[in-house]
């Protein structure tokens, strides 16, 4: 039976990283970190038979709901879920593209806050993240650890003295540690020095990705940094090396927001009001477009230039703006066109009161 | 500007990726764009990078021209070739010649760092403490902080002894 009333729920609730509340949340839209772990006494998730997948997917639901700090949580079993729904988990950036394309018996736990999720079956046994608004990694770090902690003492880790967490594919192992960070480097572009912070990152073993993760494209200035490896280092050192470089690379973005505004004042001034009345009168809208003019529209609230709208409502429109969103939220499954119709109309009508200062 | 894929049609879509950490533009029209879904992957296959990272290539043939095999879930090197993921925890040793110039090109070190498992064994965590320790250890030391170093070595000392005591009880 598909779980409609929690879907639901999730759908008109705000999760926390959206909120906006977190340290330099003008520049980073959310601090993400995940831990890779199998259980030990099953081959990997590509070649476990669907039986043993079945009962794995049982082990990690009982030891999950047992967790006090869990205790409220989503528990999503795949084989109840619609494409869509998939999308929706997605989009929420709650699973990966892999886990919900992937087949054969999959689940997803998720607090209701949307502050922990765990992925089971996915390339790993478990996929453990903390998804925190902000630059938040120490904490996200902090929150992480106690939910694996807490795991560990009702399930079997797959662990090698000297390589540490075995996992699937040999880039993750070790620590099976990867933070990232979501960043918006509006300025960056327009002055086009991104690609040199693009970079360095790869000098510092960090790599750097699109807004849904490997393999997507770079749209509506969206970038996500991420330390490369894994094996070698401690977690809190990977951490706090990736903490350091972001510091950095908030300094450098707000250096180039502050010389558009004071050198470039009117051009910049033009592209935000161009994208305010595109964003206010469009009757047809892709969620390309989209993208990039909200995140003009992002910059514009950032530099002071527009008023009448919070950093909640409009990052929530980054979310609601995207197809399984927007079906969702009306209820009717939506071809291509169609959607693009409803996208302008959910905009018109959610930045009707933004006024320009 | 005509499609990068088909090299017909008007490219109607244009996106940008992210390859090697540089920005690359990709124009494509609208079927083509279809085709790959609104999820265009990066051109070069991932995989066959990963396995060719390993002096070993995609071939996965030992010294004696046999096949490279792990005996536990019977997944062949050539199969990590081309999907770059592994079978089953065992597959870290039947694969260990091979894999260890992998680790070394795409990881800091071979050994691991951090945390552990509250069910690993003793040893085992005494290993890894001691690692851990050991390194530590040359930070004060090059960072001159010796009554921290001082520390240090007194609990390398103390897991030291343990380990021995536990090697006698073994015995």
């Amino acid at each position: 039976m598909e779980p409609t009333k929690e879907l639901n729920e999730l759908l008109t609730s705000t999760c926390e990283w959206l909120r906006g509340t977190g340290p330099e949340n003008d520049i980073v839209l959310s601090s993400r970190i995940r831990l890779a772990r199998n259980l030990s006494g099953y081959a990997f998730s590509e070649r476990l038979e669907e039986a043993r997948q079945r009962q794995l997917l049982d082990e990690v639901e009982k030891a999950v709901v047992s967790l006090p700090m869990l205790k409220d949580s989503y528990f999503f079993d795949y084989k109840n879920l619609k494409d869509l729904d998939m999308q929706f988990l997605l989009e929420r950036h709650l699973i990966s593209r892999e886990h919900a394309a992937d087949q054969g018996e999959r689940g997803l736990a998720v607090s209701r806050n949307e502050v922990i999720s765990i992925m089971v079956l996915e390339e790993d046994h478990l996929r453990v993240q903390v998804l925190q608004s902000g630059l938040n990694l120490i904490e996200a770090w902090r929150l992480v650890d106690k939910v694996d902690s807490a795991l560990d003492k009702r399930l079997s880790y797959s662990f090698h003295e000297s390589l540490g967490y075995l996992t699937a594919c040999p880039t993750n192992v070790g620590t099976g540690l990867r933070a990232s960070c979501m960043v918006h480097l509006a300025g960056l572009m327009m002055t086009k020095q991104v690609n040199k912070i693009l970079q360095a990152l790869s000098k510092l073993n960090l790599t750097a990705r699109g807004f849904f993760g490997e393999g997507t494209q770079a749209s509506g200035n969206f970038f996500q940094f991420s330390n490369q490896m894994t094996l070698g280092q401690a977690e809190e050192e990977i951490v706090d090396g990736l903490d350091r470089v972001m510091r950095q690379v908030i300094e450098h973005e707000k250096e180039a927001r502050s010389h558009l505004v004071e050198k470039r004042r009117a051009k910049l001034e033009d592209q935000i009001w161009r994208a305010v009345g595109a964003l206010k009168s469009a009757r047809l809208m892709s969620s390309a477009e989209t993208l990039g003019l909200l995140s003009l529209m992002r910059l514009g609230v950032d530099v002071g230039f527009i008023k009448n709208l919070s950093k909640k409502n409009l990052n929530a429109l980054f979310l609601y703006m995207q197809p399984a969103h927007l079906q969702k939220l009306s209820s009717v499954t939506l071809k291509t066109a169609e959607r693009d119709y409803k996208r302008a109309e959910l905009l018109r009508t959610r930045l009707k009161d933004v006024e320009l200062v | 500007m005509i499609c990068n894929a088909c090299g017909q049609n008007e490219a109607t879509i244009h996106l940008t990726e992210i390859m090697n950490n540089q920005m690359v533009e990709v124009h494509l029209c609208e079927s083509c764009a279809e085709q790959k879904g609104s999820d265009f992957k990066t051109h070069f296959d991932f995989n066959k990078l990963l396995a060719s990272l390993s002096d070993i290539g995609v071939t996965g043939r030992d010294e004696a021209g046999e096949k490279l095999t792990c005996k536990t879930c019977s997944m062949s090197y050539e199969d990590f070739g081309r999907t770059g993921r592994l079978g089953c925890a065992d597959c870290y040793r039947f694969f260990e010649r091979v894999l260890t110039p992998l680790l070394k090109r795409v990881q800091r070190e071979l050994r691991h760092v951090g945390k552990v498992p509250a069910k690993a064994t003793g040893e085992m965590k005494w290993s890894v403490e001691l690692r851990d320790l050991h390194e530590r250890l040359k930070k004060c030391i090059a960072a001159e902080t010796f009554e921290e170093a001082a520390q240090i070595r007194d609990r390398i000392h103390q897991l030291e002894e343990r380990v021995k005591k536990s090697d006698k009880k073994q015995k």
